[in-house]
């Protein structure tokens, strides 16, 4: 993975080149992997279990799948956007899908169902925010909620157990190409494909230009409204992706899922250097970020640590990571 | 034209001795201020007396903001004193100043635009109040009373309803208020009328009157040699001279601030053997529902061509319109003979009709994102592949080719642009509107917070361009600007086109005429 991204990042093969911002990046994703290999070394001498094939695999899958998200929050967040309702959006295309299967649909076509519903939800965003000129915080906080009653609605607030879903559905989520879990093939497809999408295109540099300056963008003649649009409904179209995956996984549908999810893929990006502000960020930073937190949430279950304090400390690393970021924007400035 | 003539002021001057110095209200004594590399002041003196009238004069850059800054106390010198009434003083902060007797009206309006006029004015008053509660009804007593002398506004409308000349007004009404001894303005008639600025000079030489002593900036000598007493000049961070209007010139000034002749400063005009009839763009009858009505006029090859007038007269409005970066517009435009029906900027990209922004770090180039990648952000297709992947290699060599074009200076092409200078982030600006081949390049302010060497080259570059075929019009509120690089200058005032001025016929006198009372016919 880390191969095909810096491939994609200096496309000329300059060394040269190399720029204060990249290096800048490369320092902070550098940095989180000085951290997490750090992690790893610790760990593997406080808990035996740490180094082990079933852990591994274990928080593998514990981010992979949210990793999905992470990209769509990722790309969001550079166009300047936010969505705070990537939780319940994932959560209702589980229920969705759950709930046509159970009525008699096909899962694959359920499935896709689903995920165009999803879209259609960021889309319906997208045009709150770029036709009625609301804030995306306000109308994902809107949304997030709305989301979440529907699913609660749907299914009566109990999850729906899918247990004649056919096997080959499973696989999706369940199953493995070799040692491989199809689920982190999944991952590393929707990663390094927008990661070189991100990088390389004309569409997504459009991105860049409407989040670092959303007005001179415009007056580069830029759409910006579509860029925005564009963003926000593949955020949660990501997001029906990834609810897919997981009922896969479960065999279930469960309308709770993913209360707070908000918060782990906004601060796997922040941590990864996407700026709120816009305009900046990489899906590799972000990626790492994700991994930076579930090693830490593995380490602490691990160690024992109490849930309670694995919040506070999950808090206290994204304060932390984001006030550096704060404080290398102010020293660019 | 390589002539070096000594400034006149150089001649014989003794910097005026101040022989009675109870005379002196404020007096600054060797003051320096760096920025980083940058050495905004250098060991600067200036004295200002009691109950004077006392203009700085100097080029943008020359340092007069900086040091009016260190005396309201937004910035602290690095070096340097300052003594109020023979006593030294440290001015820590805005609100240290305004204890100690000196106002500050800044050329940019900061006002709160959602509150009203009369709680704006008393800003400072409420912020130091003891009372719990706002008193509204005396708040608007006490307005009505104080912009009862400046015009009619009523303190109850809300800033943000108000014309910008208002705005202004109210600034000054802000300042009024606070018990000040030294009031500073910097370019307050920048926005007004004249009928407004003539109003405010009689309140500036009321106040003096009383005692109070005023340090008045202007860029226009007409204003300086009408108003003011004594007038000091500033260059390149350096103390000059001070002296008494009525015994220089406005050229001597003029000559002062730029220490050297001004031919240097612009390129060329228009040859003789340059001048077609070939009208690149015609514009007829075009008009905004509230912007601006009825604005025709034609852009010839070869010539640049400018527009003047105040600030919120529609001067940007107009050409925005043109391109359809904003406004509800109704007319005709040609370009090369062909009319066009632009619907959105993009269509007018596509023509070639580009518009560069007056407003650089707000809307003109992406800050944080490097050099190439603004240069190409007009046309992202010109460096992409068809199936849309960004060639790397193809956009820096654009980046490179158009920056050797216009001599910007870089560290690598992948750098931020905030890396550079202002002039190198302009010349980021222009280089991204080259980088569409444009027929017609609008320019609006092409010079702000740009340095006097950039500037000439900036200038230069406008004058390759319009021989070269293409279209140039410059937007400018620097009037010396507009007359020394424009071929033809036409004066917006309130939207409408109210005159145009062409060779000898353009200068600062006839231009501020037509944009401040206008005219039927066109001088010539």
């Amino acid at each position: 993975m880390e191969d095909a991204v810096s491939v994609a990042g200096a496309p000329n093969g300059k060394p040269a080149d190399v720029s204060f911002i990249r290096k800048l990046l490369r320092m902070r994703e550098t940095g989180l992997i000085a951290i997490i290999l750090v992690l790893f070394i610790v760990m593997s001498f406080a808990s035996p279990y740490f180094l082990t094939w079933v852990n591994m695999r274990a928080m593998v899958m514990a981010f992979a799948v949210e990793g999905i998200v992470v990209v769509g929050m990722t790309i969001l967040l550079i166009s300047g956007g936010i969505d705070l309702s990537v939780g319940s959006v994932t959560a209702l295309a589980m229920v969705i899908a759950g709930w046509l299967f159970l009525n008699g649909v096909d899962p694959w076509v359920a499935s896709a169902i689903s995920i165009a519903a999803c879209t259609a939800i960021g889309a319906f965003m997208g045009f709150f925010v770029t036709r009625v000129g609301l804030h995306h915080f306000i109308v994902s906080l809107a949304i997030m909620v709305i989301a979440r009653g529907a699913c609660l609605l749907g299914t009566g607030g109990r999850p729906l157990g899918l247990f004649t879903l056919p096997p080959e559905f499973k696989f999706i989520g369940q199953g493995s190409i070799g040692p491989i879990p199809i689920v982190i093939v999944i991952f590393l497809v929707v990663v390094i494909g927008f990661d070189f999408l991100l990088r390389r295109t004309t569409m997504f540099r459009k991105v860049f230009y409407t989040g670092s300056n959303e007005k001179a963008a415009a007056y580069s003649g830029i759409r910006t409204k579509r860029v925005v649009f564009f963003t926000t409904t593949l955020c949660s179209a990501l997001c029906g992706v990834a609810g897919i995956i997981y009922m896969a996984r479960f065999g279930s549908a469960q309308p709770t899922f993913g209360i707070g999810m908000e918060l782990n893929v906004i601060a796997a990006a922040v941590i990864g250097g996407a700026s709120l502000k816009g305009g900046s960020g990489t899906i590799f930073g972000a990626i790492l970020g994700a991994v930076l937190l579930s090693v830490v949430s593995s380490s602490l279950a691990l160690l024992d640590v109490s849930v309670y304090w694995q919040d506070i400390i999950r808090g206290s690393i994204l304060l932390t990571a984001v006030s550096i970021d704060h404080y290398l924007v102010k020293k660019r400035a | 034209m390589k002539q070096i003539r000594q400034p006149v002021l150089f001649r014989n001057f003794e910097q005026i001795g101040l022989a009675m110095t109870d005379d002196v209200i404020l007096k600054i004594s060797n003051l320096s201020k760096s920025f980083g590399p940058v050495q905004a002041l250098k060991g600067v003196d200036f004295e200002l007396r009691k109950g004077e009238i006392h203009a700085l004069a100097g080029e943008n850059g020359a340092g007069k903001s900086t040091l009016m800054n260190i005396i309201d106390g937004i910035l602290q010198p690095d070096s340097g004193e300052i003594y109020l009434d023979g006593k030294p003083v440290v001015i820590s902060s805005p609100a240290v100043a305004q204890k100690l007797g000196i106002g500050f009206v800044h050329q940019e309006i900061a006002l709160c635009p959602d509150v009203t006029v009369a709680e704006n004015i008393f800003m400072a008053t409420t912020n130091v109040s003891r009372s719990f509660l706002m008193n509204y009804r005396a708040l608007e007593k006490r307005a009505t009373e104080v912009l009862g002398q400046l015009g009619d506004i009523d303190p109850a409308t809300l800033v943000r309803d108000l014309s910008i000349s208002h705005q202004q007004l109210v600034e000054i009404a802000k300042a009024l208020t606070l018990d000040c001894r030294v009031l500073i303005l910097d370019e307050p008639t920048a926005a007004l009328t004249e009928k407004e600025a003539q109003v405010l000079f009689k309140i500036m030489r009321r106040l003096a009157g009383k005692g109070i002593s005023i340090i008045y900036i202007s860029h226009r000598m007409v204003e300086i040699f009408d108003n003011c007493d004594r007038v000091s000049v500033f260059r390149d961070g350096k103390y000059i001279t001070t002296r008494s209007v009525a015994e220089i010139q406005p050229d001597d000034v003029v000559n002062a601030m730029v220490g050297r002749v001004i031919d240097e400063l612009y390129p060329r005009k228009q040859s003789d053997s340059e001048k077609t009839d070939d009208i690149i763009l015609d514009v007829r009858n075009l008009s905004e529902r509230t912007r601006f009505k009825d604005v025709t006029f034609q852009l010839r090859k070869g010539e640049i061509l400018g527009i003047a007038g105040l600030i919120g007269a529609g001067r940007s409005e107009i050409v925005k319109g043109i391109c359809r970066l904003e406004g509800d517009v109704t007319g005709e435009v040609s370009l090369n003979g062909r009319q066009l029906f632009l619907k959105t900027y993009r269509d007018s990209i596509s023509e070639g009709i580009v518009y560069l922004s007056e407003d650089r770090k707000g809307d003109g180039i992406f800050l944080d994102m490097s050099i190439a990648a603004n240069v190409s952000a007009l046309k992202l297709e010109q460096v992409a592949t068809p199936l849309g992947l960004i060639a790397g290699a193809r956009e820096e060599a654009q980046a490179e080719s158009l920056g050797k074009r216009l001599n910007l200076k870089y560290g690598a092409l992948s750098d931020p642009v905030s890396s550079l200078s202002g002039g190198n982030q302009q010349k980021v600006a222009i280089a991204k509107m080259l980088s569409v081949n444009p027929k017609l390049i609008f320019l609006d302010e092409p010079t702000r917070g740009v340095d006097v060497g950039a500037k000439a080259e900036i200038h230069r570059i406008l004058r390759n361009l319009a021989s070269s075929g293409v279209g140039i019009l410059v937007i400018s509120s620097e009037l010396p600007e507009l007359i020394g690089v424009c071929d033809r200058v036409l004066v917006v005032r309130e939207g409408r086109i109210s005159g145009e001025v062409t060779g000898a016929q353009m200068t600062e006198e006839n231009i501020m005429h037509l944009a401040s009372v206008g005219a039927k016919a066109t001088i010539h």
